[in-house]
């Protein structure tokens, strides 16, 4: 209390202070340094993360107990929720709110927005981005767009239910289903102003590195990182002005009579309304020639964080380093010419699916190459297994797991059969959803100190790590066989029809397996905001990285570095250098071989890298049977 | 020999960091990366012109050489008998837009839109100048260009407000089309209407620039690099206004 009067008295004085004092205001609300507004957006994706995940619980309860009432549902959900069933247009609203906030808010803003901001300048040794000033209206149309989302919660006939693809007819008819009216509205809204932010923040990313780095930071010693933050917001910059052009018309087409997407067939349907000459596949066209970039918008970043925290806690460059660069920019490419596969069900010409069926498949090669060099580096490394390392670990993982199936998928035939079912539904849970999440909770636990100046707890973190890997893969895994067996996905009851039946005990396991998951991520949220204030003090390198964000001292100063920016004398991945004494030499150390000149490069070792076992059985114990907790809780020094 | 070393070098710090690899200023590499987003926004909206355009059979118009000698009042009839304008064919442009402004009746085809694309390029001229006398620092010349060039984009603005009167006074509309199927229309305002947006925004921004030009911020400065951005936006909406005239009047 007293605090925020001292503040007041600060505020009020203000002409008397010569220096730039911050006020509360542009400290913490309208900030323009890039580590505030990266902490904005990650608090803005926890928050919309968590609702999102509220979501998925709900109608998981509805999937496992088609036929139980739940009483709690009318208290939560009002009429939504009456007698403690969940109403099915609802249901149908969830799904449609649980992906848009998944896919936009959490794993495209709070993913690539907190770690493109916090990580752009301080990797590539900039004062800041580009433009401040853009940077904050980018985080501030970003939260008015999550507000809006949220309002079309409380409107009549509920959020936008079409879908997170919002396919018209539905979408584009208001009197479709309830969602299609004001909820509806407010999702275009919404997005609209998603795409704005997106487009803020990727100009600036974009020039920030081309333009900003420090002196010898070459394109080819920048940490992988930065290269998946620069080729995402690429992506992002030439895709969603597409889905801003689909959206212009699809509003049209909502509330001015055109016909873009509707035609004499969907009139008919409809009755009383005349519409003639479009198509709803244009609008799968539009949407998918950003959604399918919009995958690697969400993976890259992940996988660019995870080729920093594997090398870092293996001890060992990273394995490839310009195999991985390159394998970046051809999934990049491959990603804008691939849109096809999410349509081969709309009476696609037979050759053309051949076509995107072959652009699908070849993304496997670069996506093999990342994930070979992710285990080459952990091979024979001299691992240490901290929560963002296990989670990194986790990513490659989910990775393996999920791309395999996309293998079947991206199959032109074999789509016939799996279409609209349970094992795409299994699928992209598992190879964006999951390891997106995965890699987001990496680069939190690794990048926490950098962010807060704490530390968060290591064994609440194994707690959330095998607790969230056990229940993500409890409930994905199951539904590849419901989704063979031909279950449909975003149906409101399963039972509904005899021959699935069978699969109300498989669901049943699924829920109670999501439960878990939502418990796990309690461990996460209370070891987030706690260890803020609470958490031990952390020292400048607390991993013993290379990257230049390390250099910069723990409290954080408006312009990172207090004196000069350092200069780059080396890759980021020096590490165990064969004839060095430390096992890691940070990219501002000089090599005596260059003369003090950045633009040299460093002498070769002389004899190749190899590095010692590993002292393993005491990081299991801790990791595994969590006995840091004894630390924490302080039963024990 | 030494020469060679010197470039390679050079080459070398090029990308090196500590510098811009293009020798732009981050500002002026916002505007270009903008403008290549923005041409995918322009892009998906010709992409979907396209995609309809191609599920109507174009008319049978090379059979008709000369549609004249009528007046404006009964020449849409006219051209329905004939079966020139249906809804199940897209119609040729140049029977659509015949028309110029006190020249009532009279069969002009295009003649309107080139004059309209003239003004609008010829602004684009105006720009070029204004950046020129930017580089020399003639505050003086380069407020006058700045002037003309929001002349040129008014200009074009009023243009199309009559071509749009002109064809909404005819019956088109976002959901109905005298002269063929109602996507012509509907494709025709809202494309045009985008672009039109963009020629706003742009005249908007050359005004505050012009404005700070006489106020002399940029003398301050040292440089008039502020005409060089708007100027590549300017650029870009002439640009994309060549692609929009050739996919609705010439094709």
């Amino acid at each position: 209390m007293s605090n925020t009067h001292d503040n007041h008295e600060a505020v009020g004085h203000h002409d008397e202070h010569a220096h730039h004092e911050e006020n509360f205001v542009s400290k913490y609300i309208f900030s323009m340094d890039h580590k505030m507004i990266a902490k904005q957006f990650l608090i803005t994706g926890i928050i919309m993360g968590t609702i999102g995940m509220l979501m998925s619980l709900v109608f998981r309860l509805q999937l496992a107990y088609p036929d139980t009432k739940f009483a709690f549902f009318e208290s939560i959900l009002g009429h939504w929720g009456k007698d403690g069933k969940l109403d099915p247009n609802f249901y149908l609203a969830l799904i449609t709110i649980h992906g848009t906030i998944m896919v936009f808010y959490v794993l495209t803003a709070g993913l690539s927005g907190t770690f493109s901001n916090l990580l752009i300048p301080l990797q590539v040794g900039a004062r800041d981005m580009a433009s401040p000033f853009m940077n904050m209206l980018s985080y501030w149309f970003f939260f008015i767009s999550s507000i809006v989302l949220l309002c079309s919660l409380f409107v009549e006939g509920g959020p936008a239910s079409a879908g997170w693809t919002v396919y018209p007819p539905l979408s584009a008819l208001p009197k479709a289903i309830p969602g299609s009216g004001a909820g509806m509205t407010l999702w275009l809204v919404a997005m609209v102003l998603f795409i704005v932010s997106a487009l803020l923040g990727g100009i600036n990313y974009i020039t920030t590195v081309l333009n900003m780095r420090t002196k010898g930071m070459k394109m080819t010693r920048m940490p992988l990182t930065i290269w998946a933050f620069l080729i995402t917001a690429v992506l992002g910059l030439l895709s969603f002005p597409v889905l801003l052009g689909g959206s212009l018309l699809l509003v049209f087409d909502r509330s001015f009579g055109t016909s873009f997407y509707l035609n004499e067939i969907v009139a008919e349907l409809a009755g009383g309304i005349e519409r003639t000459g479009g198509s709803p596949v244009l609008f799968q066209h539009l949407f998918w020639f950003l959604g399918h970039p919009e995958v690697y918008i969400i993976l890259l970043p992940a996988l660019g964080i995870t080729s920093e925290v594997i090398a870092t806690n293996s001890r060992k460059p990273i394995f490839g380093y310009r195999a991985m660069i390159i394998s970046i920019l051809a999934i990049a490419f491959l990603s804008f010419i691939v849109w096809g596969h999410h349509m081969f069900m709309t009476g696609m010409n037979p050759f053309l699916g051949s076509v995107f069926m072959l652009g699908t498949l070849i993304i496997a090669v670069p996506s093999a190459v990342k994930t070979f060099n992710y285990l080459a580096t952990l091979w024979k490394g001299n691992i240490k297994l901290t929560p963002a390392m296990l989670f990194a670990i986790g990513l490659v993982s989910f990775f393996i797991s999920g791309g395999l199936t996309g293998i079947y998928l991206g199959n032109a035939a074999l789509d016939i059969n799996l279409h609209d079912t349970y094992f795409v539904v299994a699928h992209f849970h598992l190879v964006m959803g999951s390891a997106a999440i995965f890699g987001m909770m990496s680069g939190i636990y690794h990048w926490y100190p950098k962010m807060f100046g704490t530390m968060m707890s290591k064994s609440l973190g194994y707690i959330h790590f095998w607790l969230t890997f056990i229940s993500a893969y409890c409930v994905f895994f199951p539904m590849h066989f419901m989704g063979l067996a031909g279950v449909p996905r975003r149906y409101y009851a399963n039972t509904a029809y005899d021959q699935f039946n069978v699969f109300i005990d498989m669901n049943q396991f699924i829920t109670i397996a999501a439960i878990l998951g939502g418990i796990a991520q309690l461990v996460f949220l209370f070891n987030f905001f706690y260890s803020i204030r609470n958490g031990k003090r952390s020292p400048k390198n607390p991993w013993d990285s290379n990257t230049l964000e390390w250099t910069a001292p723990v409290e954080h100063l408006h312009g990172n570095w207090p004196g000069e920016i350092p200069h780059v004398y080396r890759w980021p991945y020096d590490y165990s250098k064969p004839g060095e004494e430390s096992d890691f030499i940070p990219q501002n150390i000089p090599d005596e071989s260059q003369n003090g000149d950045p633009m040299v490069e460093p002498k070769a070792p002389a004899v190749p890298h190899h590095t010692e076992a590993p002292p393993m059985q005491s990081q299991v114990k801790e990791v595994v049977m969590f006995s840091g907790l004894r630390r924490l809780f302080g039963f024990a020094g | 020999m030494a020469n060679t070393t010197t470039l390679e070098a050079e080459k070398k710090i090029t990308w090196g960091g500590g510098k811009s690899p293009f020798t732009v200023s981050y500002g002026k590499l916002m505007m270009w990366i903008f403008l290549l987003s923005d041409a995918f926004s322009f892009s998906s909206l010709l992409v979907t012109y396209g995609f309809i355009r191609f599920t109507f059979p174009a008319s049978g118009a090379n059979e008709i050489v000369k549609p004249l000698s009528h007046t404006a009042e009964n020449f849409v009839e006219a051209m329905r008998e004939a079966h020139l304008f249906s809804p199940e064919h897209w119609p040729l442009p140049e029977l659509v837009f015949n028309h110029f402004p006190f020249l009532h009746g009279l069969h002009l085809p295009l003649f309107f839109v080139s004059l309209m694309t003239f003004v609008l390029i010829f602004s684009s001229v105006t720009m070029v100048l204004a950046v020129e006398a930017g580089h020399r620092n003639a505050k003086k010349e380069v407020a006058f260009y700045m002037l003309l060039t929001i002349f040129g984009g008014l200009a074009f603005l009023g243009c199309q407000a009559w071509e749009w009167t002109q064809f909404i006074t005819e019956g088109a509309s976002l959901h109905g089309n005298p002269f063929g199927p109602t996507a012509f229309a509907a494709l025709f305002f809202i494309v045009t209407g985008f672009h039109g947006f963009h020629v706003f925004s742009g005249v908007v921004l050359n005004f505050i620039i012009y404005v700070n030009v006489l106020d002399g911020t940029y003398e301050r400065r040292g440089h008039y690099e502020m005409v060089e951005k708007v100027g590549l936006y300017w650029h870009f909406v002439d640009l994309v206004w060549v692609f929009v005239f050739t996919f609705f009047y010439l094709i």
